[in-house]
C-alpha cells in the first residue's frame, strides 16, 4: 500500500508531539514531512526560562534531536518557513521555493509574541521572549548592559525577570494592572508573591502604561503616559500571544482568534488540521502544553482513522517556575457570589491556599508558599469531585497538615488514577506500572518511557517520591545532578562521597574505579578530581602537578603571549624599603617589561619569561603571592587605627595575620579578602569573598561578595567581640566553603546557590566551628612554598627550560 | 632527518616540553600510553603555548582558552576548526628523535611583549 504524505507545518511542541502520537498509532501509515522555521530540531520552549536563569543549558532542552527525524524516517526542512498553501491542489509553498503537496496537513504554526505598538519599538534591545533566540539576545545583552526592564506581569514576563537577574541585570517589571499574574492569582496571593519577588531583587512598577521606547539606535529608556520613565539597555516585551493564523487566513482557512477547529481538530477544509496554540478550540485559544497534548492525542487518533473521544477543553492550571516561589493556580481563583471558599492564610510561613466551592463542587485553587497539594486538587477540579461537608474539613486538614505528613507519605496515598505530571497527562498508575515493567530507577528512566516531567519539569519531585515509594532504596532519586563533565556522569557531590567511601587517593585511580568514558579525563575534570582529592585526603593525596592549569603548575599567571607574570607574597599589602629595592633590582635584572600595582594591593612583574621564572623566585627570596590559583589570594587592607583618625580597628595587623594563617591553601575558586578598619571601608570589604569591617567594640565579618562579571555586594555573615574570634570564623567559613562548593564556584555563586542563612546556621555552633577549623590546619599542614621547593628540585626547574637542538 | 632531542626520562608524562630546532618552536609530550608526539608549540587559534596544556588520551587542551587537539594529526577538534603541524619521533634506547627537514622554516612565536622594556626607558 502507498503510503499517505503528511505534512506538518510548524516544528514546535505541540505539532511534533502529536507526530510522536501517530507514530506510535501507526508507524507506517504515513510518509512524514516536517516544516520549521527555526533552525533548531524541536526543543521544550517552556524551559527557556530555565535556560536563562541558569539552570539548563541549551543543549539540554532538546526533546528530538536529529536522529529522530532521521530514526523514524522523517524529512526535515528546518529554517524553512511554508509561505501559502494550495488547498485545491494539496500543496504547500515555502520560502526556499520549495512546492510540496501533501495528502493530510497539519498546521501547528504557534503563536507570535504580542508587541505593543508603541513608538520606538523596533529600536535594538526591545525583544520579546519566545525562543532561543530571543533567550541568547537576553544572555548576550547581559554582558554588557546593566538595566532590563520587562513588561508584563505575567508568568512569562516574571519568569523572564527572574532570569534577567540571575544575569546580574538590575530588574524593573511593568504591569498595566495593581496586581501581577492578574489572570491566575487573586490579589492576596498575587501581593505575596511580589513581595517575595521584591526581596529577590526584582523591582515593580505598577499601574503603569507604556507610551514610548526611548533612544537613538539602541533602547535607553520606557516612557510612561503618565510622563514618568524608567531607564533601561535591554526591554523584554512579554504582555501577551496571539495566534499565529496568517498563512491559514490567508489560504482561505477559517480563522476567528486562531485557526477554528472542531473537536477532532479538523479544520473547515477537508484534510487541513490545526494542533496547538494556533488553534481556536470552542472559542478558547490555548497557551500552556497540557491542553495541547490533549489535543495531539486525539488528533492523531484521527488521523490514523482511529475511533476517538472528542476533545473537550481543558481545565487550565500553572505553576510558576521561579525557584524558590511555590505558586499554584487551577480553574477559577476569583471568589464569586455563588461561590464559598476553604481558605488557610500563614502569615508566619508565608503559606496561602485558597480553594473555592460552588455547590459542593471544587471549581479552583491558588496555592502560595506550599503546593504539595495541587495535583489532588486538580484532580477535584477535572473530575467535578464533588464533596460533602465532612470532606471539606479533611480538605482543610490535609491543607494545612502539610509538615505532619511527609511527602512521601503524601505520593503513597494517592490514587493510582491521579495525575502526576500535568503537562502530559501522566497518572501515578502508569508510573508504577511502568518501574515495574521496564525496571526503572531514576527520575530520567521514568521521563523516558512515560514522558513525566519532560516539559515544565515541576513534577520532578514528586516523581522523585513515587520512585522512592515503590523502589526504597534503589531508587536513584538525586534527579537534580549535573555530572562534573561529560566524562562521567556523578556529580560533584557523588563523586566527593565515593571518593570518602572508597578512599580513592589518585586522580587516575579515581577515573579507573568511577568508570570514567575517557580513561585519562578532560581539561575539566582533572584539575576538579585533584582539589577534591587534597580536600578530602589532604594528608594521603599527593598533589598530582599534571592535573592542574598550567598557572598551578608554572606558579605564575600565562600571559596571551606565553609569558609569565610573578607576584610575590606581601601580607596585607604591606612592604618595606628593603624588599622594594629588591624587586626592583629583579626587574631590572631580568628586563621585566611592566611591574604594575594591582588591585589586591600587590607589585606584579609581567612579561616574565618561563626559562627566567625559577632564577626570579630565587633572586626574590619572597613567598608565592599565589595570584595565579584557585586559592587564597590576597588580604587588602586600609590604614587603619594605627595612622587614620577614623579607625576604630587596626585592619593592617589584621589583614596580614588572616593571611599569614590562611596562605597558600588550595580553594575551590580563588578566594580575595579584605579587612577594614572602619564602617568607611576603603579596603572595599564588601566586594571580597570575604570581608572584615571594623567596628567600635568588635568586628563585622561579611561573605560572597564579588567585585568581577557578576559584581554582588558581600552580605553579613556575624559581629563579633575579638580578634581571635575573627580568624575562628574566618577559618570556618573557608573550610565549609571547600568542603562544599563545585569546583570552580565562586563564594558568590554558591551562596546564592545554597543562600547565606544555611551558612549561617552550619557556622552557629562553637563546636562545627572548631572542627571545621582542625580540617584546615590539616589541610595548611601539608603546604609549603612552591617557588622555593621548584628551585630546590632540580628535576622540576629543568622542565622551565626549553631545549634547543643543535645540529 | 633524524634527531636526537633528549633522554627519555627527562619527559614526564603528561607534560609538554618545548624544543627548538630549525627555527621551530615544537611542543613535545609523553603521552599516558608511553607514545612521544610532538606539534608545533602555537595554538591555532591565538597562539597558545600548547606544550603547557593539560594533556589527556591523545589530546591536549590549549592553556590560553581550552581548544581541544588531536596530538596524532594536530587537528583542532569541534565546536573549533584548524589544525597544526605535527612531527614524526620515535623512541630506540631511551632516547628521544625527531624527524624534521632542515628547509622547514618554523613560524615563530611573535612576543607581544614591547622588545624595549618600560622599566628600562629612561
Ligand atoms: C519562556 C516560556 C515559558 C513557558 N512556560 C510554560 C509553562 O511553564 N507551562 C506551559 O504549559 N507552557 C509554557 N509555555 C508555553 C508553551 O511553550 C507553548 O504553549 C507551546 O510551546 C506551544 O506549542 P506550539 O507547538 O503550539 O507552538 P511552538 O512551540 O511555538 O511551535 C511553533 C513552531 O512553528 C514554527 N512556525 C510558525 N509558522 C511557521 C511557518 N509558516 N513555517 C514553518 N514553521 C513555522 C515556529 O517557528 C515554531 O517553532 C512557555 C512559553 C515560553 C516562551
Ligand atoms: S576604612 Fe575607616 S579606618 Fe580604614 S582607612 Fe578608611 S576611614 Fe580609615
Ligand atoms: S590560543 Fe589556544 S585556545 Fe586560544
Amino acid at each position: 500500500m502507498k503510503k499517505r504524505k503528511l505534512c506538518l507545518v510548524g516544528n514546535g511542541m505541540a505539532g511534533v508531539r502529536c507526530m510522536e502520537e501517530i507514530l506510535k498509532l501507526a508507524p507506517d501509515l504515513f510518509d512524514i514531512t516536517i516544516f520549521g522555521r527555526e533552525p533548531h530540531p524541536n526543543y521544550n520552549r517552556i524551559l527557556l526560562s530555565s535556560v536563562l536563569a541558569g539552570d539548563a543549558d541549551i543543549r539540554d532542552i532538546v526533546l528530538n534531536d536529529w536522529n529522530w527525524y532521521e530514526q523514524n524516517g522523517i524529512t526535515l526542512y528546518t529554517g524553512e518557513t511554508v509561505t501559502s498553501i494550495d488547498a485545491e491542489q494539496r500543496n504547500i509553498y515555502t520560502d526556499c521555493g520549495r512546492v510540496e503537496s501533501y495528502d493530510d496537513l497539519i498546521l501547528a504554526t504557534g503563536s507570535l509574541p504580542f508587541m505593543l505598538p508603541l513608538p520606538g519599538i523596533d529600536k535594538e534591545g526591545v525583544i520579546a521572549f519566545r525562543d532561543i533566540n530571543d533567550c541568547k539576545t537576553m544572555m548576550e545583552a547581559s554582558k554588557t548592559y546593566k538595566k532590563a526592564v520587562v513588561i508584563g506581569g505575567g508568568l512569562l514576563g516574571l519568569e523572564a525577570a527572574r532570569g534577567l537577574l540571575n544575569l546580574s541585570m538590575d530588574v524593573s517589571v511593568v504591569h498595566i494592572f495593581d496586581n501581577i499574574m492578574e489572570r491566575q492569582l487573586d490579589p492576596v496571593a498575587s501581593k505575596l508573591l511580589q513581595s517575595e519577588l521584591e526581596k529577590q531583587g526584582i523591582r515593580f512598577l505598577l499601574e503603569k502604561q507604556s507610551a514610548e521606547i526611548l533612544g537613538d539606535t539602541r533602547v535607553t529608556g520606557l516612557r510612561f503616559a503618565d510622563g514618568t520613565a524608567e531607564e533601561a539597555d535591554l526591554i523584554v516585551m512579554a504582555v501577551g500571544i496571539r495566534p499565529n493564523a496568517a498563512l491559514a487566513q490567508e489560504s482561505g482557512i477559517e480563522v476567528k482568534r486562531g485557526i477554528v477547529v472542531n473537536d477532532y481538530m479538523e479544520t473547515n477544509i477537508d484534510h487541513v488540521y490545526a494542533v496547538g496554540e494556533c488553534a481556536e478550540h470552542r472559542g478558547t485559544v490555548y497557551g500552556l502544553v497540557a491542553p495541547l497534548f490533549e489535543q495531539g492525542k486525539v488528533l492523531a487518533k484521527r488521523i490514523c482513522q482511529m475511533d476517538a473521544a472528542p476533545y473537550e477543553g481543558s481545565t487550565l492550571h500553572t505553576k510558576l517556575k521561579i525557584s524558590g516561589v511555590n505558586v499554584f493556580s487551577a480553574g477559577e481563583f476569583m471568589d464569586t457570589s455563588d461561590t464559598r471558599a476553604i481558605r488557610v492564610h500563614d502569615e508566619w510561613e508565608g503559606v496561602y491556599k485558597k480553594v473555592l466551592v460552588r455547590d459542593d463542587q471544587v471549581v479552583g485553587a491558588v496555592l502560595f508558599g506550599d503546593t504539595k497539594d495541587s495535583t489532588r486538587i486538580l484532580e477535584m477540579i477535572r473530575t467535578n469531585a464533588t464533596i460533602s461537608e465532612l470532606q471539606r474539613v479533611a480538605i482543610l486538614q490535609n491543607l494545612s497538615s502539610s509538615s505532619g505528613a511527609s511527602e512521601l507519605d503524601y505520593v503513597a496515598a494517592m490514587s493510582s488514577d491521579e495525575i502526576i505530571c500535568g503537562c502530559n497527562g501522566v497518572s501515578k498508575g502508569t508510573i508504577v506500572e511502568a518501574i515495574y515493567e521496564h525496571g526503572l530507577n531514576s527520575v530520567e528512566g521514568v521521563k523516558k518511557c512515560t514522558g513525566a516531567s519532560r516539559s515544565c519539569g515541576g513534577c520532578k519531585p514528586l516523581v522523585a517520591n513515587l520512585l522512592q515509594c515503590v523502589l526504597g532504596d534503589q531508587a536513584q532519586t538525586s534527579n537534580q545532578k549535573e555530572p562534573i563533565c561529560t566524562c562521567t556522569t556523578l556529580s560533584r557531590d557523588e563523586l566527593v562521597r565515593e571518593i570518602q567511601e572508597k578512599c580513592l587517593t589518585s586522580v587516575r585511580e579515581v577515573m579507573h574505579v568511577l568508570d570514567w568514558t575517557e580513561p585519562e579525563g578532560c581539561s575539566k575534570c582533572r584539575p576538579a578530581i585533584n582539589y577534591y582529592l587534597n580536600m578530602v585526603f589532604p594528608e594521603l593525596h599527593e598533589d598530582e602537578r599534571e592535573s592542574r592549569f598550567v598557572n598551578e603548575r608554572m606558579h605564575a599567571n600565562i600571559q596571551k603571549d606565553g609569558t609569565y607574570s610573578v607576584v610575590p607574597r606581601m601580607y596585607g599589602g604591606v612592604t618595606s624599603p628593603a624588599e622594594l629595592k629588591k624587586i626592583a633590582e629583579v626587574a631590572e635584572k631580568y628586563q621585566v617589561p611592566l611591574v604594575k600595582v594591582t588591585g589586591g594591593q600587590r607589585l606584579d612583574l609581567l612579561g616574565v619569561k618561563k626559562e627566567d621564572l625559577p632564577n626570579v623566585w630565587r633572586d626574590l627570596d619572597m613567598p608565592s603571592g599565589y595570584a595565579y590559583g584557585k586559592a587564597i589570594r590576597t588580604v587588602k587592607t586600609c590604614v587603619g587605627s594605627d595612622f587614620c583618625r577614623f579607625g576604630t580597628q587596626n585592619s593592617i595587623q589584621m589583614g596580614i595575620d588572616i593571611e599569614k594563617a590562611f596562605e597558600r591553601l588550595d580553594t575551590p575558586a580563588k578566594i580575595k579578602m579584605a579587612v577594614s578598619g572602619c564602617p568607611r571601608n576603603c579596603a572595599e570589604s564588601l566586594i571580597k569573598d570575604i570581608g572584615v569591617v571594623g567596628i567600635d567594640g568588635g568586628w563585622e565579618i561579611y561573605i560572597g561578595g564579588n567585585g568581577g562579571v557578576h559584581a554582588k555586594v558581600a552580605q553579613l555573615l556575624c559581629k563579633v567581640k575579638t580578634n581571635e574570634e575573627v580568624m575562628e570564623w574566618v577559618g570556618a567559613f573557608l573550610q565549609y566553603y571547600r568542603e562544599n562548593a563545585n569546583y570552580g564556584e565562586r563564594t558568590s555563586a554558591w551562596m546564592e546557590r545554597i543562600g547565606l542563612s544555611s551558612i549561617q546556621r552550619a557556622l552557629e555552633n562553637t563546636e562545627t566551628r572548631r572542627e571545621l577549623n582542625y580540617r584546615i590546619a590539616a589541610a595548611l599542614g601539608v603546604l609549603s612554598d612552591p617557588w622555593q621547593d621548584i628551585i630546590q628540585k632540580e628535576n622540576i626547574r629543568q622542565l622551565f627550560e626549553n631545549v634547543a637542538v643543535n645540529v | 632527518m633524524k634527531l636526537e632531542i633528549m633522554q627519555l626520562e627527562q619527559l614526564p608524562v603528561h607534560t609538554g616540553r618545548v624544543i627548538q630546532v630549525f627555527g621551530h618552536e615544537i611542543a613535545l609530550f609523553r603521552l599516558g600510553n608511553g607514545k612521544i608526539r610532538a606539534v608545533e608549540n602555537r595554538c591555532p587559534h591565538k597562539g597558545g603555548p600548547l606544550a603547557e596544556g593539560i594533556v589527556s588520551g591523545d589530546y591536549v587542551f590549549c592553556p590560553l582558552h581550552d581548544w581541544k587537539i588531536c596530538l596524532a594529526d594536530g587537528n583542532v577538534q569541534s565546536p573549533d576548526t584548524g589544525c597544526v603541524k605535527t612531527f614524526q619521533t620515535e623512541i630506540e634506547e631511551n632516547r628521544i628523535y625527531i624527524m624534521i627537514e632542515p628547509q622547514e622554516q618554523g613560524e615563530r612565536r611573535e612576543s607581544l611583549v614591547p622588545e624595549q622594556g618600560l622599566v628600562n626607558q629612561k
